[in-house]
C-alpha cells in the first residue's frame, strides 16, 4: 500500500513537471481591448500590435485577447480570468480598466500588466501612451498650407484632456503657418458613431471649411470629404482607401514596437514597470504617407515630423491662452503633467470649451 | 438658399433609415407584437447589405441581400414567440444581443473596405432644378422607397380589409381567433414585414448613409425607431414627421455648433429624447386616444386552443 502511494505521488510529481516544463516553453501575452478589434480604428491598431507579436517572436509566444471589455467590474474578472489561465503579461488598452488592473495586479505578483493611457503603476503594473498630438501639430501645417479659405473643421467626441490637447495642437500648427487660421469645431458625443460623424462633417462643410480633421474612430467623415472633393486626415488607422482624393495623411498608432520590446524583455526576465509616452521617435505615433498635396506641402510636413522626432515638442513657447493671458513664455515647453489635465484652449480658438 | 438644401438633404439622409424600421415595427406592433430586437435586425442588415454588395459590385443586390437576411432574421422572433410563445420583451433584447455578436463575427472580413454606394437618382433636366431639383429628383433609393411604404402601410392599415383584420387581431386576437381568423399566420407575416424594413433600413445605413462596414454602425438607431413608433401613437404619418423632427433635431445642433451657438451640445442632443418623453406625456393624457391608439395586445403572447 505505501509503495503504491508513493509511486502515486511521484507520478503526480513528474506529470506537474512535466506541465510545468510545458508552461515555460511559450510565453502567454494577453490583451483587454475596451472595442471590437473590428473597429478599424482604436482597438483595430492595438490588435495589429499583437499580430506583430505573434509575427515577431512566431512559435515562442502564444497570445490571447478579450475583446468588447466593458471598464468596470466586467473588466476586474476578465484579468483575473487571464491571469489564471497563465498569461505572463497582460496589455489593457483602455484608461477605464485602471482600478481594475490595479486590484488584479496586486493578486498576482508574478504577472506582468501593462496598462494604456493610464498613470497609477505598481511593481507588476506599467504604463504606457502615445502623443498623438505631435501628429496633430504636423496635421495643422498641412491644414493651413492646403486650405484656401484658411478655415477648417475639427470633429470631437467628448473634452477630455487628450482630445483638448489635440485640438490645440492643430491650431498651433495651423497659426505657425497663417495667424489668422481659423478653426469651427464640433462635439458629436460619441466615440463611434459613423452617422452622426458623417452629418457632422456635411455641416461642417455646408457652413465653409474645406478640410476636416477629426478625434472620432470611423471612416464615415473622410468618406464624406471624398464625396464632395475635398480634402480630410484619417484617425487612427490609414484610411486611404476610403478617400484616395481627399486624405492627406492619417495620425496612426503603432503599438507593434512597444509590445515586441515588452514581451522580449519578459522572455529575457529583464522586464520592469514604468511609466513611457511614447511619440514619433519611438515610432508609436505615424503619420501615413502624405498624399494630395503639392511637393513643397509635402516636404515642410516631412520636416517638421523629422523636428519633433528630433525632440521638439509642438507646445513650446510664445503660446497664450484662448482669453489672452500668457501661459509659455519664449521657449518653455510645457510639461507632461500640464499636457495630460488640459482643459483650456489656446488663444485663436472660436469656441467655448465644454466643462 | 444652397446651404438651406443641403441640411435637409442630410436630415432626409439621417431621418430614412429610423422611418424604415419605424414604419415596419409599427405594422408588427398593430399586430399584437413586440418586437425589441429591430436594432439586431438592422445591423444584420446592414453586414449582410455590405457583404453582399461588396462581393457582388452591385449595390442593388446588396441592398436586395439586406431585406432578405432582415426579414429571415425575424423568422427566428416569430417562431420563438408565435409558435413556441416565448416572452416577447425577452427574446426581442436577446435577437438584439445575438444580432450585434452575430453580424460582428459575420463582418470579421469586411472591416476597412471601402464599399459600394448606391448611386443618387439623377433625372436630366428635373434633377437640374433649383431648390426642387436635388430634394425632390435627386435623392438615394431608400428615400424614394421610404415614403412608398408610409404611404403603403398608411392605405394598407386604414383602407383594406386585410389591414383592418390585421389592427382587430393587435386589439383583441382571441375574438379575431374566434371569428375564425388565422391569428398566427398575420402576425407571423406583420413580424416578417418588420425584419424586412429593418434590413432595409440598415442596408441604408451600409449603403447609403455611411458606405462602409463597421461593428455596431448602428449605433442605437433601432432604439429610435422603437420609440417613433409610440411617438406616432401607431398612426403611420405621424411616423415621417417624428423621424424629420428627429433627424432635424439631430443635425440642426451640429450645424448650430459651428455657427457658434453656445447652447451645450449634451442638451441639444437629448432634445429629441426629451420630445418623445413628451409625447408619450401628452398622448397618455388622454385615455380615449390612447386606448383607441395602442394595440390593446400588443406584447401578450397568443396560444390558439386545439
Amino acid at each position: 500500500m505505501k509503495k503504491l502511494l508513493i509511486a502515486l505521488m511521484t507520478t503526480v510529481a513528474g506529470l506537474s513537471m512535466a506541465a510545468t516544463a510545458q508552461a515555460q516553453e511559450k510565453l502567454k501575452a494577453c490583451w483587454v481591448y475596451v472595442g471590437p478589434i473590428g473597429d478599424f480604428g482604436y482597438s483595430y491598431q492595438h490588435d495589429q500590435g499583437r499580430l506583430d507579436v505573434e509575427k515577431a517572436f512566431g512559435d515562442k509566444v502564444e497570445t490571447a485577447y478579450l475583446e468588447n471589455v466593458a471598464e468596470g467590474p466586467d473588466a476586474e474578472r476578465a484579468f483575473e480570468r487571464l491571469a489564471r489561465e497563465n498569461c505572463k503579461i497582460i496589455f489593457g488598452t483602455s484608461f477605464g480598466f485602471m482600478d481594475p488592473m490595479v486590484k488584479v495586479a496586486k493578486r498576482f505578483p508574478d504577472v506582468k500588466f501593462e496598462h494604456a493611457t493610464g498613470y497609477k503603476t505598481a511593481d507588476n503594473l506599467a504604463v504606457y501612451n502615445a502623443r498623438f498630438y505631435e501628429g496633430r501639430y504636423v496635421m495643422g501645417q498641412i491644414a493651413a498650407k492646403m486650405s484656401k479659405k484658411g478655415l477648417a473643421g475639427y470633429i470631437v467626441s467628448f473634452p477630455i484632456p487628450e482630445v483638448v490637447m489635440g485640438i490645440n495642437s492643430f491650431m498651433l500648427g495651423a497659426q505657425s503657418i497663417n495667424p489668422d487660421f481659423k478653426l469651427k469645431i464640433v462635439w458629436v458625443n460619441s466615440w463611434f458613431d459613423p452617422g452622426k460623424e458623417a452629418d457632422a462633417a456635411k455641416a461642417l462643410f455646408d457652413q465653409g471649411a474645406d478640410i476636416i480633421t477629426q478625434h472620432t474612430d470611423s471612416t464615415a467623415p473622410l468618406q464624406v470629404a471624398e464625396e464632395r472633393g475635398l480634402l480630410g486626415f484619417g484617425q487612427s488607422s490609414d484610411m486611404i482607401k476610403f478617400a484616395p482624393k481627399a486624405q492627406l495623411t492619417s495620425n496612426t498608432d503603432d503599438w507593434g514596437p512597444y509590445y515586441v520590446e515588452r514581451v522580449q524583455a519578459v522572455l529575457d526576465g529583464t522586464w520592469k514597470t514604468g511609466n513611457v509616452w511614447l511619440g514619433i521617435k519611438d515610432g508609436a505615433v505615424v503619420l501615413s504617407p502624405y498624399t494630395n498635396m503639392p511637393d513643397d506641402v509635402k516636404k515642410m510636413a516631412e520636416e517638421t515630423e523629422a523636428k519633433i522626432a528630433g525632440g521638439w515638442n509642438p507646445f513650446t513657447g510664445p503660446v497664450d491662452k484662448q482669453d489672452g493671458t500668457p501661459w509659455l513664455k519664449d521657449g518653455e515647453v510645457a510639461d507632461d503633467e500640464t499636457l495630460l489635465g488640459m482643459n483650456f484652449y489656446v488663444k485663436g480658438i472660436d469656441d467655448k470649451l465644454p466643462q | 438658399m444652397d446651404i438651406a438644401v443641403n441640411i435637409l438633404l442630410t436630415i432626409a439622409t439621417a431621418a430614412t433609415p429610423l422611418l424604415v424600421a419605424a414604419i415596419g415595427e409599427l405594422v408588427v406592433e398593430r399586430s399584437g407584437v413586440l418586437n425589441l430586437g429591430v436594432e439586431g435586425m438592422m445591423i444584420m442588415g446592414a453586414v449582410a447589405g455590405f457583404g453582399a454588395g461588396y462581393l457582388t459590385g452591385s449595390p442593388w443586390l446588396g441592398l436586395l441581400a439586406a431585406v432578405l437576411v432582415g426579414a429571415l432574421f425575424s423568422l427566428l422572433f416569430a417562431v420563438m414567440t408565435l409558435s413556441l410563445a416565448t416572452n416577447q420583451v425577452a427574446t426581442g433584447l436577446s435577437l438584439t444581443l445575438l444580432g450585434l455578436g452575430l453580424s460582428g463575427m459575420m463582418g470579421t472580413g469586411f472591416v476597412g473596405l471601402p464599399g459600394e454606394r448606391l448611386p443618387n437618382l439623377y433625372i436630366p433636366f428635373l434633377t437640374d432644378l433649383p431648390v426642387v431639383g436635388r430634394l425632390v429628383f435627386g435623392q438615394d433609393p431608400v428615400f424614394y422607397i421610404s415614403i412608398a411604404l408610409i404611404a403603403g402601410v398608411a392605405w394598407f392599415l386604414f383602407r383594406t380589409r386585410t389591414g383592418l383584420t390585421l389592427r382587430s387581431i393587435g386589439d383583441s386576437h382571441t375574438s379575431a381567433h374566434a371569428l375564425g381568423i388565422h391569428v398566427l399566420r398575420y402576425r407571423y407575416l406583420a413580424v416578417l414585414f418588420g425584419g424586412a424594413c429593418a434590413g432595409l433600413a440598415g442596408g441604408q445605413l451600409s449603403l447609403v448613409y455611411t458606405p462602409q462596414w463597421v461593428e455596431n454602425m448602428t449605433a442605437g438607431r433601432g432604439w429610435i425607431a422603437l420609440a417613433l413608433v409610440v411617438f406616432a401613437s401607431w398612426r403611420p404619418w405621424r411616423g415621417p414627421a417624428g423621424g424629420y423632427i428627429f433627424g432635424a433635431g439631430r443635425n440642426g445642433q451640429l450645424h448650430a455648433q459651428a455657427f457658434g451657438i453656445p447652447v451645450p451640445s449634451q442638451f441639444l442632443s437629448s432634445l429629441p429624447y426629451l420630445a418623445t418623453i413628451a409625447v408619450l406625456v401628452l398622448i397618455s393624457r388622454n385615455k380615449r386616444l390612447t386606448m383607441m391608439n395602442t394595440p390593446a395586445a400588443l406584447g401578450q403572447p397568443f396560444v390558439p386552443d386545439r
